[in-house]
């Protein structure tokens, strides 16, 4: 389980997220909506300690995140990144395969190449991928290989931060399905980050809306519709007139 | 007037409390990262890639600006010597001109331009590409991965690329001076030989590590510390070479303050 409790985080001026709580129980599905620039990535990226909160704490299963062993804690979680973030210099099993070759987890080469192809085959990759560079692959195919990266080392709780920018409707559903998928198998906790609402439908158990830097609505995705909340409607309706100030 | 004087002195002020913290965030990160050198995991893989970067690497350009280097001061020497009628004192010149001065030095900026370019730019692209979070999510400190082996291996590269500058910049002399100046090349080679101390070579190597452990610091710095998008890697690159470049030709000085005039 992961609580975020009144998380506050501002860049110079710019009070980026102003007190957010909120629950995401453990095998849940949770998906955070909102506008560009609501915090929504840096919410993520707080818990895993990439991003430090001004104010506020962060519990896994009822530990601060704060006062944990970095690299156990670290090895209970994988992301997928919104630009995929391989590793260029390296070909795609080494991506895949780079947390079972090195620290704790570390495997021997062949069965750790072995585990890097049969993930790729589970995201839908051909074998030969594998000894390809990831600047060889279209944008499907390198979102894939980060999500066969993600899920490698067989991590507890998985992080999915605008999982289908820049793919086209059809890959898009593709890599939704995929990530559907892999969390009811792995029976992981999930925490994906989007302003999709195709994404929203197919992934998520749970849907919480950021803005304003705070949690304006948590529910389950079936009520999502019928929230009452107008902020979520527009938001869910893509209307440019309502509460959600934009800009033209 | 009074106004105009306290607002120049505001901003002096900032400038000085600006310019001493950027050098204390540059000692920490330093300080940093020497604290990784003894304490594992060592990524030995990514140490030997950087030494070909720093090392291997880095010998032609090394190596055809020395020749040309220790060519022209041959000629410059004879020609300046020849004025007090001096002119027999190039094999000398030669050998401590490039050992003490310019071999580290020549080395040190080409270093500056071929790798701490080079590094700067793959980690600004690396940060903005979100690599570097992805190598925290994946439990490896990068510190340790990136870091680390490429300091390391700039200190162990320095003193072997001065060592060759060294010597093929006084070979550039002797051909220049046996072939054009009408030097006898075995009284040239022994003029060398003797007129070169052992100080003189082992500040040649411990300018060669101060330089190349300067060089690919500040590669590093600046490119875990870049801006956003092509226009933060295109100025933590330009930083980078600067700040090296500066750095090197102040702890020249510093070095041979240290060593020439103790």
């Amino acid at each position: 389980m992961i609580t975020f409790e009144n998380i506050h985080k501002s860049f110079g001026s710019n009070h980026v997220l102003r007190g957010v709580n909120l629950t995401v129980e453990r095998g849940e599905s949770m998906v955070i909506v909102g506008g560009s620039g609501t915090g929504k990535s840096v919410l993520i990226k707080t818990v895993l300690g990439l991003i430090q909160p001004d104010k506020g704490r962060i519990l896994v299963d009822g530990q601060d995140v704060t006062k944990v062993k970095r690299d156990a804690f670290l090895s209970r979680f994988g992301m997928l990144f919104q630009g995929g973030a391989l590793f260029d210099s390296m070909p795609v099993w080494q991506n895949v395969a780079f947390r079972l070759q090195r620290g704790a987890l570390k495997r021997p080469l062949a069965e750790a190449r072995e585990i890097a192809i049969e993930k790729l085959r589970r995201v839908g990759l051909a074998p030969d991928v594998a000894d390809r560079f990831p600047a060889e692959l279209s944008g499907g195919m390198q979102k894939r290989v980060s999500l066969a990266r993600a899920i490698a080392a067989e991590p507890e709780i998985i992080f999915f931060d605008e999982p289908t920018t820049g793919l086209d409707p059809i890959m898009s559903g593709v890599i939704n399905e995929l990530i559907r998928e892999i969390v009811v198998e792995m029976g992981v906790t999930a925490m994906t980050i989007t302003h999709d609402m195709t994404s929203v439908h197919t992934i998520a158990d749970k849907v919480a809306m950021l803005h304003r830097g705070t949690i304006q609505w948590c529910g389950r995705q079936t009520d999502m519709a019928q929230s009452g909340d107008p902020y979520v409607e527009q938001f869910v309706n893509g209307r440019a007139e309502g509460p959600i100030e934009t800009l033209r | 007037m009074n106004a105009q004087m306290i607002l120049i002195v505001r901003a002096l002020g900032r400038l000085c409390i600006d310019a001493i913290s950027a050098l204390g965030r540059l000692v920490l990160f330093a300080l940093a990262t020497l604290s990784h050198v003894f304490r594992p995991p060592f990524y030995l893989r990514e140490f030997f890639t950087a030494l070909l970067n720093v090392g291997y690497l880095s010998l032609p350009v090394v190596g055809l600006t020395a020749l040309f280097t220790g060519a022209a001061l041959a000629l410059q020497i004879y020609s300046g010597g020849s004025r007090f009628n001096a002119p027999e004192v190039v094999p000398q010149i030669v050998a401590i001109g490039m050992v003490r001065e310019l071999g580290p030095v020549l080395v040190g900026l080409m270093i500056a331009a071929r790798v701490t370019s080079s590094i700067a730019a793959e980690m600004a692209t690396m940060k903005v590409t979100e690599q570097i979070d992805a190598l925290v999510t994946l439990s490896t400190a990068p510190m340790k991965y990136l870091v680390m082996p490429r300091v390391l291996a700039g200190l162990m590269a320095g003193p072997v690329l001065v060592a060759v500058a060294d010597s093929i910049g006084i070979f550039g002399g002797f051909i220049v001076a046996t072939q054009t100046l009408g030097f006898n090349p075995a009284t040239y080679i022994l003029n060398t030989m003797n007129f070169l101390t052992s100080a003189d070579i082992l500040s040649s190597m411990a300018k060669g590590m101060a330089f190349g452990f300067i060089a690919t610091l500040m590669g590093c710095y600046y490119g875990l510390n870049s801006g956003r998008g092509a226009q933060g890697v295109g100025a933590a690159t330009k930083a980078s070479v600067q700040a090296a470049a500066v750095l090197i030709l102040a702890a020249n000085f510093l070095l041979t303050a240290v060593f020439f005039t103790a």
